[in-house]
């Protein structure tokens, strides 16, 4: 009897050893499964952030000639500012300055920049149109643009930094091949010697490539794109996103969580905000399209069409996050702000939405930082435009940031804008970053308030 | 809290209302364009030394899209929510016509701004190319006569179509039939290639194989990464694309004729077509600018000889061609649809 009850333990025993190495390697299994899991997504993050900070760190400093220019009078042949005394009318003054202004346009500014190269470099031997490729098409617009600001400047010789060209740019950063023969090279010989030889004396420098922050797109002078009308169109669509999804999505959120029956129709409700939630973004574009431009007739390419269609897709967000956190306000404090005699409306606005708020405000960034980065429905409303000016308002049309990343990326200048469409990743993912730290900075200091 | 959100509820009522009254009563002060991403480069180097030059007017805003979603747009109707110039690298088509005026579109002036060459390259690492049209005819169809009888298309290799072609397996990248240069593609290259193989069948003549062939809806860049993703690959791009990634590519000889400007210009490469956009005769007065901008495109310092666009690959029209475009386009002549 005492035999088998000792078989019988010792036998159990065995059974639990040989369970618990099984549980021991099961346990080991899953946490190496686990390790190597977050292994592979750090490692793909990290060459993500690998690829797009080498290739779009460079992108933020740019060849940069600084000439001692002179603002030659055989050159600007528009003869002197018109004074505003000179006209009894206003409109006359202003007629009188549009036509400066042309005659201006019209003026040959590269052959300043021409004279100054040569004065640079006297033993030089190259055509007027080597030179010419040697810097952008802006540095002509800047002349002119200090010029116009300042006719004073008339016969005087003046330190100016200007922009190489983009083809400079890639040569002097070798992006292009540096060994390849004359015929594939984008710059002729005698150029790219002037841009070395500049390169060693210090005339040309890599200077930080402020332009690509003030400056809007351009194709005609490519060095000095920049990302400045596409921020302003984003900065528009989230400011739309910002004033129509948060007080409508909080609103409803607190309607359907605090007032509404529970019943048949506020399930179906709920259950297609889910649905909205999961919708792919571009059907909201095909919609902005079918009812705001077709129908409502709002402009095309325009941020406020972009923001009402970011905010249809941003509310399901909100409204979700919003009733979660709703959800986890304790009900015994419900109960004792009615039982104290509050309304509903009290016991939720004075009570419940307070301590909601941080749920509320990071749902809000969330969503805010998903529409940011969102380009697929803007390409159906229109916005995937070349757009070279500066949005006043957000009627007027626009581009955004990452429509602008899409666009560079199938620039033909590809050398070029390979590093410009990194570097516009950069400012986006920075942008995105912060958004985040805010809404984190902004949850841990109100809860901590609570 | 309370008041905070009632105020915010009550701005958002009020933008939405400001947003629609000021929709209805704006005017548009900027030119819309859209279409082509042949043309989109030119029109927008176009678009801002126009501003640059009437800075009384705003700059013109260049959507791509491709010639077909450029005249589709284009004929949506007239009003503030359309755009007003149409790029395109073909001519308008009879049903596009027969669409715009359907929603109300009547007048259409097509305005030819210059030649583009279709140039067919490959990785700058691979043999040459000499093709004739009938080899790209006999590369991508997906049936070819073999010996008097049309049979599926046997060919892998280039060399098997013709032995003075290099030994590279067959690999095409040509544009989807959303861009222009589709059409003047098959319209060519396939189609006289087709002739010369001796067949009389048009639909049989671009029905492609799908195997080999890779339609690319995107820009010039989805084919350049096309080419070095499969590096056998040839593909198909418009000159001026080509001649700003020479160190990528290696042109192709069509015929015989190596594509370049001067080719191009004197009509000896075959592949090259007009590029023209169309404009909505109804938006001319309504939108400030358009006359000013169709003249400006065509002055010598943009399309002309040695002006902006051809060192940005365009090739130029002479002098009095453009001068008669533009008479053409004051007097309102319409453009004829093919």
């Amino acid at each position: 009897m005492s035999d088998m009850s000792q078989s019988a333990a010792l036998d159990r025993r065995e059974r639990v050893r040989n369970g618990l190495s099984r549980r021991h390697r099961g346990e080991a299994i899953f946490r190496g499964i686990g390790i190597a899991a977050i292994a592979i997504a750090l490692a793909l993050v990290g060459t993500l952030f690998w690829q797009v900070l080498s290739k779009g760190l460079p992108a933020f400093t740019q060849a940069t000639l600084h000439l001692d220019v002179t603002f030659d009078e055989d050159v600007i042949t528009a003869g002197p500012a018109p004074l505003r005394s000179d006209y009894a009318s206003a409109a006359q003054y202003e007629a009188a300055f549009l036509d400066w202004r042309r005659a201006l346009a019209g003026i040959n500014w590269a052959a300043l920049i021409e004279q100054a190269v040569r004065a640079e470099m006297p033993e030089l031997d190259a055509e007027a149109s080597d030179i010419r490729r040697l810097v952008d098409n802006n540095a002509g617009l800047t002349l002119r643009q200090m010029y116009q600001d300042d006719p004073a400047l008339l016969n005087q010789t003046l330190n100016v930094a200007l922009l190489g060209s983009a083809d400079t740019d890639n040569w002097l950063k070798g992006t292009i091949d540096r060994s390849l023969p004359d015929a594939r090279q984008q710059l002729s010989a005698v150029t790219r010697a002037i841009a070395d030889r500049f390169a060693a004396d210090g005339v040309i420098s890599m200077d930080f490539a402020w332009h690509i922050f003030t400056n809007t797109d351009s194709r005609t002078a490519p060095a000095s794109a920049g990302l400045a009308g596409a921020f302003v169109g984003s900065l528009y669509m989230m400011l739309v996103v910002v004033v129509l999804a948060v007080p409508i999505g909080v609103a409803s959120a607190i309607y359907l969580e605090e007032f509404a029956p529970k019943n048949r129709f506020t399930d179906l409700i709920e259950v297609n905000i889910n649905n909205l939630a999961a919708v792919p973004s571009i059907v909201f574009g095909l919609l902005g399209a079918a009812v705001f431009i077709n129908y409502f007739r709002l402009p095309i390419s325009a941020p406020i069409v972009g923001g009402l269609v970011l905010t249809l897709m941003t509310l399901p967000t909100i409204i979700i996050a919003t009733r979660s956190s709703l959800r986890q306000v304790s009900p015994s404090l419900r109960q004792a702000a009615l039982g104290l005699g509050a309304s509903r409306t009290q016991m939720v606005f004075h009570h419940v939405l307070p301590l909601t708020l941080p749920g509320i405000l990071t749902a809000t960034i969330i969503g805010v930082a998903q529409a940011l980065g969102e380009t697929a429905p803007l390409l159906l409303i229109g916005m995937n435009a070349f757009v070279a000016n500066i949005p006043g308002t957000p009627l007027d049309q626009s581009s955004a940031l990452p429509v602008q990343i899409y666009l560079w990326q199938g620039n033909e200048n590809r050398n070029f804008f390979e590093a410009r469409t990194s570097a516009a990743i950069l400012v986006l993912l920075g942008l995105m970053i912060t958004l985040n730290a805010i809404a984190i900075f902004l949850r841990t200091r109100l809860e901590r308030n609570k | 809290m309370k008041t905070a959100l009632y105020a915010g509820a009550a701005l958002a009522v009020v933008t939405v209302a400001l947003g629609a009254t000021a929709a209805q009563a704006q005017t548009r002060q900027t030119i819309q364009i859209a279409g082509s991403s042949t043309v989109l480069p030119f029109a927008s180097i176009v678009a801002e030394e126009f501003g640059a030059a009437f800075p009384e007017f705003n700059i013109p805003v260049v959507g791509s899209g491709g010639s077909s979603g450029g005249l589709r747009q284009f004929c949506e109707g007239v009003g503030d929510n359309t755009i007003d110039i149409a790029n395109a690298s073909r001519k308008i088509r009879t049903a596009e016509v027969e669409a715009c005026a359907a929603a109300g579109v009547t007048d259409i002036r097509e305005v030819v701004i210059g030649y583009d060459g279709i140039v067919f390259a490959v990785n700058a690492d691979k043999g040459d190319f000499a093709l004739e049209p009938v080899h790209v005819y006999k590369a991508l169809a997906a049936q070819v006569p073999v010996d008097g009888e049309m049979v599926d298309n046997p060919y892998t290799s280039w060399a098997d179509i013709d032995s003075s072609l290099p030994d590279q397996p067959i690999a095409l990248a040509i544009p989807a039939g959303n861009h222009g240069t589709r059409e003047v593609f098959e319209e060519r290259v396939v189609v006289p290639g087709c002739e010369e193989a001796g067949v009389d069948d048009a639909d049989a003549c671009i029905t492609f194989r799908q195997d080999v062939v890779v339609e690319i809806a995107g820009d010039y860049t989805e084919t350049l990464s096309r080419l070095q993703s499969n590096t056998d690959t040839i593909g198909v791009f418009g000159l001026s694309f080509y001649e700003q990634n020479t160190d990528t590519l290696k042109v192709a000889t069509v015929s015989g004729v190596e594509p370049s400007m001067e080719t191009i210009l004197a009509g000896d490469y075959p592949v090259s077509r007009p590029l023209q956009f169309y404009v909505k005769g109804a938006h001319i007065d309504a939108v400030p600018g358009i006359a000013e901008y169709v003249e400006f495109f065509l002055s010598d310092v943009m399309a002309g000889a040695g002006g902006r666009l051809e060192e940005a690959g365009l090739i130029p029209l002479e002098a009095d061609t453009r001068a008669q475009i533009v008479a053409d386009f004051n007097e309102g002549v319409q453009a004829a649809a093919e």
